[in-house]
């Protein structure tokens, strides 16, 4: 037990479970609406698309890459899927906007994946790139506008709940949406990839050496391309979640979103050099985030102080759970010397 | 004699006009233990993988196990026995060492899911093969060099390997933890399996192998028996020069000391060093791994404070709080990493020369004199013999031997009255070795002080006038290498 408890010390995934109770704990006191059924369906509610989000980034980032570009991305392929089912006069249910969805992701995501997997570019600049290319591709070509309907099926979708939990004192309601059950799909396919699949242990391997990986025999480029694609498809759920979710298409809403969602990614823990990170992590860090941004109100701090104080949490949190782990790692390292000496 | 495990015949292979090997052929039998040493750059890396399938050859073709490959590839390699053993180990770090060890049988296989049973059964198998005690679910990059290098050659053994391919496995060993691995490639060599040897470490060559190959630019040089080869000869093909050995004696020295410790000590690495250094002379600090020589390097030079005694200059007392402290009391510094300490490796050669000296290099208003940067760059390159036809290319396109000629540049370009030297050989081929070695005692006796913190005991003994030996931290034993052989130093050391 005591071990497990020295184990758990050098990770920092319970450091940032500590400050995310810490979080929950001060908005209860300050506003005593924190721990409510309809507030805590609600912060589960807006996690579900940085949630989506998250997962594809933090396959990225684990692989050694960075991507700038999913929500350019969600953006068009979400975009694409409403025009193309409001042309074609669709009236059918959800499965068929997920599945051109899935397509249009899988395709924009195989063009990150051709240059960074392949031409080897670094992923840096090509996400940077296609951004502005999936923008400039949505904007121009395709001609986007605000799109106030959005077909049927699809805001059926979005308006459906699961269950709707009530606040017995103020009676205010909150729906849990069905596109959660999404979310947890998404979640768990990652895990099951990234664990217990090869494919998803040479993700870890080239995060961790990519040249060591290569000579051990993992396909480094394959693997690259597929993730990206993979990732692309995870990113283009996403955006769709989101029309759905709102009932409308705007096609710039999601842009800007992704430093909020890396931020989330590292603070759980994920070593932006790659190779290092868990989604349990990843998640503590991305819901730490949506509290913040979703709380601000229940605190008491006016919406326009927003930024500052996600920012201000980004750094302390990241820093925090760095400082603790190689103060964990120097106390070991030097009981390991002691061992040895 | 039987037919041979490897032929590698008349290999060719060029990289955007640089030919790195020229028609060179090698055999290995089975079951062989054989040394391919050489200078770098003079292709054994190249050859190995090429071999390995890394690299395609230009032309030329391999033949294994009697099957010929026109092109091997890393499959095929693999398939066939042959295993590499890089010296970065080509480990995950931030994997357990179950999944390092896996890894590879598990894509051989073609396994596309996890299964952490059978993983951890291979795992407990390879290492039960040189009895290697590790816990597997550690993260590798938690483990010491020699572990994850066990772990390596645990991996490698699981193929049937039949060649393993080891490139310099002894560069970050500590001598201990060199016999072991001796010990193990006999073991392996015991079970038919045939070791390619990369070294360019004589006193190994010699330890280990039967026969040998030496590479000289791309270019076979010689190919014979070790029984057959001495120290001269060997010298001789590495470099193709002829070196005399001449014992470092001290022409110029000061009267009084320019550096003096008193009793300097780190809590935990090393206590109660005391030493005089005079102008004109060298000092050599020898000891194992973990004798606290490293430290004692850093704290001369700032980087790891001294917390205990006293330091003199020019018998006044100095605190060396920060490097910036050791280059203001005009103490210089060459580290033992020079690639991650002592470069900044992508930058140009000509801006690693001026680093140190950059304030000196402006002018009035702080910005800096072109002129006489140009000037600096070109006096050192050519004092110092720095092989590039370009000061503006990167220091990364150099060998380990002109790289540490540069760190040595960026120091002597600052004119220090003390240079510490921590390992200055460590990774450098022999011809460059002897030239380092000419250039430091040249720098001696025009009365710069030196200090040479080395475990490489023919280094310490042929350049130095005096060698203090640190064990655990402290000074046993004062010696005049002149008057004592390096089995003494060991004695005193272990």
């Amino acid at each position: 037990m005591q071990r497990f408890f020295k184990k758990l010390s050098r990770r920092s995934e319970p450091y940032i479970f500590l400050v995310l109770l810490a979080l929950c704990v001060l908005i209860e006191i300050r506003s005593g609406q924190f721990f409510t059924p309809n507030n805590i369906v609600d912060k589960l509610s807006a996690l579900v698309v940085p949630g989506i989000f998250a997962v594809g980034a933090f396959m990225v980032i684990v692989s050694g890459g960075i991507d700038v570009s999913f929500p350019a991305l969600a953006s068009l392929s979400a975009f694409a899927t409403t025009k193309l089912l409001l042309d074609a006069g669709y009236t059918g249910g959800i499965w068929l906007p997920i599945l051109l969805s899935l397509v249009f992701g899988a395709i924009l995501g195989a063009f990150n994946g051709l240059f960074i997997g392949y031409f080897g570019l670094p992923a840096m600049i090509v996400t940077l790139g296609s951004s502005s290319v999936f923008k400039g591709f949505m904007q121009g070509t395709l001609e986007s506008k605000q799109l106030a309907v959005i077909p049927e099926g699809m805001a059926n979708f979005g308006r459906s709940a699961l269950f709707v939990a009530t606040n017995p004192e103020s009676g205010l309601t909150s729906r849990m949406p069905t596109s959660f059950i999404v979310f947890v799909v998404v979640l768990a396919a990652a895990w099951f990839i990234l664990n217990r699949t090869m494919f998803g242990r040479g993700i870890y391997a080239i995060g961790g050496n990519e040249v060591s990986a290569h000579r051990a025999g993992f396909g480094v480029r394959k693997t690259k391309f597929f993730m990206y694609v993979f990732v692309g498809m995870i990113a283009s759920l996403a955006g769709l979640m989101r029309t759905c979710m709102m009932t409308q298409m705007h096609p710039t809403n999601m842009l800007g979103m992704e430093m909020n969602i890396i931020a989330g990614v590292v603070l759980g823990g994920t070593a932006i050099s790659g190779g290092a990170g868990t989604l349990t992590g990843c998640m503590l860090g991305t819901l730490l985030i949506v509290v913040v941004e979703n709380s601000m109100i229940l605190l008491g701090i006016p919406t326009v102080w927003k930024d500052v104080f996600v920012g201000a949490l980004i750094i302390i949190g990241t820093g925090v759970s760095a400082l603790q782990v190689a103060r964990a790692n120097r106390v070991a390292a030097r009981k390991n010397a002691k061992e040895v000496g | 004699m039987a037919q041979p495990l490897l032929r590698a015949v008349d290999i060719c292979k060029s990289f955007s006009g640089v030919q790195a090997l020229k028609h060179v052929s090698l055999e290995i039998q089975p079951g062989e233990i054989h040394c391919l040493a050489g200078e770098n750059g003079c292709g054994k890396s190249t050859l190995i993988k090429v071999i390995s399938g890394v690299y395609q050859q230009d032309s030329g073709y391999i033949e294994f196990a009697g099957k010929r490959f026109g092109k091997i590839t890393p499959r095929d390699a693999i398939a066939s026995g042959i295993q590499v053993i890089y010296q970065d180990f080509s480990i995950f770090p931030n994997l357990t060492v179950m999944e390092n060890l896996a890894f590879n049988t598990e894509l051989a296989d073609g396994h596309k899911f996890v299964n952490r049973k059978r993983m951890r059964k291979i795992a407990e198998e390879a290492i039960a093969k040189i009895n290697f005690d590790v816990e597997l679910d550690r993260l590798v990059g938690t483990l010491s060099v020699a572990e994850k290098q066990m772990v390596a050659i645990s991996r490698a053994l699981m193929f049937n390997a039949r060649l393993i391919i080891m490139d310099e496995p002894t560069t970050a060993l500590t001598r201990k933890e060199v016999q072991a691995l001796f010990k193990i490639i006999m073991h392996l060599k015991e079970q038919g399996i045939a070791i390619l040897f990369v070294s360019h470490k004589l006193n190994e060559v010699f330890e280990i192998s039967e026969r040998f190959t030496i590479f000289r630019s791309g270019e076979l040089v010689v190919t014979g028996n070790t029984s057959d080869l001495d120290d001269r000869k060997f010298t001789y093909y590495m470099t193709g020069r002829e070196f005399e050995d001449k014992l470092f004696t001290p022409q110029n020295l000061s009267k009084e000391p320019v550096l003096e410790a008193r009793g300097l000590g780190l809590t935990g690495f090393f206590d109660d060093v005391s030493f005089a250094l005079r102008k004109g002379e060298i000092l050599g600090v020898t000891g194992l791994l973990d004798s606290g020589r490293t430290e004692l390097a850093l704290s001369l030079f700032g980087i790891r404070p001294a917390d205990r005694g006293a330091l003199y200059k020019d018998g006044k007392e100095v605190r060396l709080k920060s490097p910036q402290d050791a280059i203001d009391a005009r103490i210089g510094f060459v580290p033992e990493d020079r690639l991650s300490e002592g470069l900044f490796l992508p930058r140009s050669i000509a801006d690693n020369v001026v680093i140190s000296e950059i304030d000196r290099l402006a002018n009035g208003a702080g910005v800096l004199d072109r002129a006489k940067r140009r000037a600096e760059i070109d006096r050192w390159v050519k004092e110092l013999a720095i092989a590039t036809p370009d000061p503006g290319n990167a220091c990364l396109t150099l060998s380990g031997g002109n790289q540490q000629r540069i760190v040595l540049a960026k120091w002597l370009a600052c004119n220090p009255d003390v240079l510490v030297l921590n390992g200055p050989t460590v990774g450098v081929d022999i011809g460059s070795k002897h030239d380092i070695h000419a250039i430091l005692q040249r720098l001696a006796n025009e009365g710069m002080a030196i200090i040479i913190i080395s475990d490489d005991l023919p280094e310490v003994l042929e350049n130095c006038s005096r060698l203090l030996v640190l064990k655990a931290g402290r000074v046993v034993k004062e010696l005049l290498p002149a008057e004592t052989s390096e089995q003494e130093v060991l004695s005193y050391m272990l």
